[in-house]
């Protein structure tokens, strides 16, 4: 790297520096939301300095929320354990799928192939929107409305071409002598898939899954319309929180915070390996 | 007892012909050396043999057993790879016992043989090593020990050596035969090194344009090259060729070469008149610093020492460029070239080729 004079680094630093204050300053704002009182939150002008409460947290943890028009109903928690539920399930069914179908696509050449995949990637540009009205039509003649196993299925929309493309990058990347090898030393098709071609992939699948599982984990719009209240994540129970008797925003804040954290650290735990990974399958060595 | 038969295969990559009916039978035992320049199909033949690629026409008999259409962990073959292709995430023990752990032998004996052919080639400090850990040299060895461990009735080795360095690639060729004698596999040894091809191989088999263009054992391959092709992938320096013309000459016939008539056997007269290309190895020029009878005069223009023999190149009486090797204590008295020196052929050694077809004019005996 080139040697940067005291002046670019000075000015390195307060681009950077602009850039963080950008991104993050709305997160930080909610998080000093999450902290107040509503009346507190609603104060003009606003203030930086205020006696911080957990009263939001403990109303979302308990599930009640008194106020003084009355008491609330919050199935924030409920609402946490399927957004859980719903995007580890459809992950898991996604790479079911999609790694087997990647290695397909990776490694043999058939009629149709490139259409397929590239017929499986456009799920990815059509508008949810879109699809939604024919879907919700279906969903209903089919019973799915409303349930774990369609919302899972209408999750694979986001999933599966995500999963599919990244993991066929991994495998194209490994070089077919090494299976061959594998095939030849006296083991099956499927030993040299599960003993070779999964392990060496491990990485890409990693980062594809996580990927995917955020990707998922933020999905508004297909639960907003295909589920109810007792099937729905957190980023459309978000809403509940809209009331007659007025917005309540502490609850909203702490919610997002609550809601934000499980993804938030898988992706600072997991980003060196998630960057190498999408830069890996991607770029031909 | 022929082990490995393979006939008539071909194989196309879009309308490009790789391989276009070759046969080739492989006894138990034996090994055969596959040379070709780059490009000639020589690992897609392998790859056929092996099941990892289906030929378009022909058979693979292996035992009597038509192979075709088996899937390669059938085959009970063996198989090392030019770039290795180790499985980077076992480490060398366990790549080495891949063929073993699918026949379903008992770990002991997995242990006991992985080690044997281990110290065999000399890799048992690093069987606990991943491949990436790994020189050249003993990823090639662990590939090699990998294809070997198994005892593998077929053996293929897809030009092992290329990748190691040189001082280690001229230990393996001395080791490699001995080693592969201990096998009663019937092994194809592919290789762009004709070197490699005549220390390994019992037979060569030498692959141009899809074709098998000659097979014969390794003395032939050089004495008696098929074309003039076959004739300047063996030998180093490479073989002379000038265009020339067989005449009769009384009861014999000669040719013209260098402004010189020499005399041929008979054998040839069938080929009087013929316009042909003749091929000179460069040690049947015999060359001296004083002209004896009958000699041809040449340009000296440069002297190159390649390890006990030296090159030299000639210019000779019309220009034509030729090279000649002699021994390290003849060559010094030629310094360092740009002098007269006198050459003489040995009429008995000269090569003729057809001018158009490149195919051997072979003497004919009456």
């Amino acid at each position: 790297m080139e040697r940067m004079s005291r002046f670019e680094r000075a000015l390195r630093g307060v681009l950077i520096a602009l850039v963080l204050v950008f991104f993050l300053f709305p997160i930080f704002w909610i998080l000093l939301m999450s902290l107040q009182t509503n009346d507190q939150i609603l104060r003009i002008p606003p203030s930086l300095l205020f006696e911080p409460t957990l009263t939001n947290y403990a109303a979302l943890l308990t599930g009640r929320l008194e106020t003084a028009a009355g008491n609330l109903d919050i199935a924030f928690m409920r609402n946490l354990g399927n957004s859980l539920l719903l995007s580890i399930c459809a992950v898991l069914l996604s790479l079911a799928l999609g790694v087997p179908a990647a290695y397909a696509f990776a490694r043999f050449k058939f009629r149709l192939g490139e259409n397929i995949a590239f017929t499986l990637l456009s799920f990815r540009f059509a508008p949810p929107l879109l699809v939604l009205l024919p879907l919700s039509l279906y969903f209903k003649q089919l019973g799915l409305t409303d349930t774990y196993v369609g919302l899972v299925w209408v999750y694979q929309l986001i999933c599966l071409p995500l999963i599919l493309w990244i993991v066929r990058g991994y495998f194209e990347d490994i070089s077919p002598d090494i299976e061959h090898a594998y095939r030849i030393a006296g083991h099956s098709w499927w030993q040299s898939f599960r003993r070779i071609a999964i392990p060496l992939a491990k990485p890409g699948i990693a980062a594809a899954g996580l990927l995917a599982f955020i990707f998922a984990w933020n999905n508004f719009v297909f639960a907003l319309i295909l589920a109810s209240a007792d099937k729905q994540p957190v980023t459309v129970g978000a809403l509940a929180f809209v009331t007659a008797s007025g917005i309540q925003y502490g609850q909203i804040a702490a919610a997002i915070v609550l809601s934000v954290t499980p993804t938030l650290a898988l992706a600072l735990y997991a980003q060196r390996y998630l960057v190498e990974g999408l830069s890996l399958g991607a770029v031909k060595g | 007892m022929v082990r490995l038969d393979l006939k008539n295969l071909a194989k196309s990559f879009k309308a490009t012909k790789i391989l276009d009916d070759v046969s080739l039978s492989v006894e138990a035992g034996e090994i055969v050396a596959v040379l070709g320049p780059s490009g000639t199909g020589k690992t897609v033949l392998l790859r056929i043999v092996a099941g990892v690629e289906d030929p378009d026409g022909g058979n693979v008999i292996i035992d009597g057993e038509d192979m075709t259409d088996v899937a390669p962990d059938r085959r009970g073959v063996g198989m090392a790879f030019q770039n290795f292709a180790l499985f980077p995430h076992l480490t060398t023990f366990d790549n080495i016992a891949s063929p073993l752990s699918a026949r379903r032998i008992p770990q002991d004996q997995v242990v006991q043989r992985v080690k044997s052919i281990a110290h065999m080639l000399k890799i048992d400090h690093v069987l606990g090593h991943a491949p990436r850990e790994l020189s050249n040299g003993q990823k090639q060895r662990t590939a090699l020990a990998r294809a070997l461990v198994a005892a593998p009735k077929v053996l293929l080795l897809d030009d092992p050596l290329r990748n190691v360095d040189a001082k280690l690639r001229y230990e393996m060729r001395l080791e490699l035969p001995r080693l592969l004698r201990t096998f009663d596999a019937a092994v194809i040894y592919v290789t762009q090194d004709y070197k490699e091809a005549m220390a390994l191989g019992d037979h060569i088999a030498v692959l141009r344009g899809g074709r098998i263009e000659q097979w014969a054992p390794p003395s032939t391959v050089y004495r008696e090259p098929a074309s003039i092709d076959v004739a300047r992938l063996f030998g180093d320096p490479t073989i002379n060729l000038l265009p020339c013309r067989l005449d009769r000459d009384g009861n014999g016939v000669s040719v013209k070469l260098l402004g010189r008539n020499v005399a041929l056997s008979p054998a040839y007269t069938h080929a009087a008149g013929r316009e042909l290309i003749a091929g000179l190895r460069p040690e049947h020029i015999t060359v001296d610093d004083a002209s004896v009878r009958d000699a041809i005069p040449f340009a000296l223009e440069a002297v190159m020492p390649v390890n006990v023999r030296s090159v030299l190149y000639l210019r000779g009486p019309a220009g034509e460029e030729l090279l000649a090797t002699v021994g390290e204590t003849e060559a010094a008295r030629f310094g360092r070239g740009h002098r007269q020196v006198w050459g003489a052929l040995v009429p008995s050694e000269i090569l003729f080729f057809d001018a158009g077809s490149g195919r051997r004019v072979a003497p004919q005996a009456d």
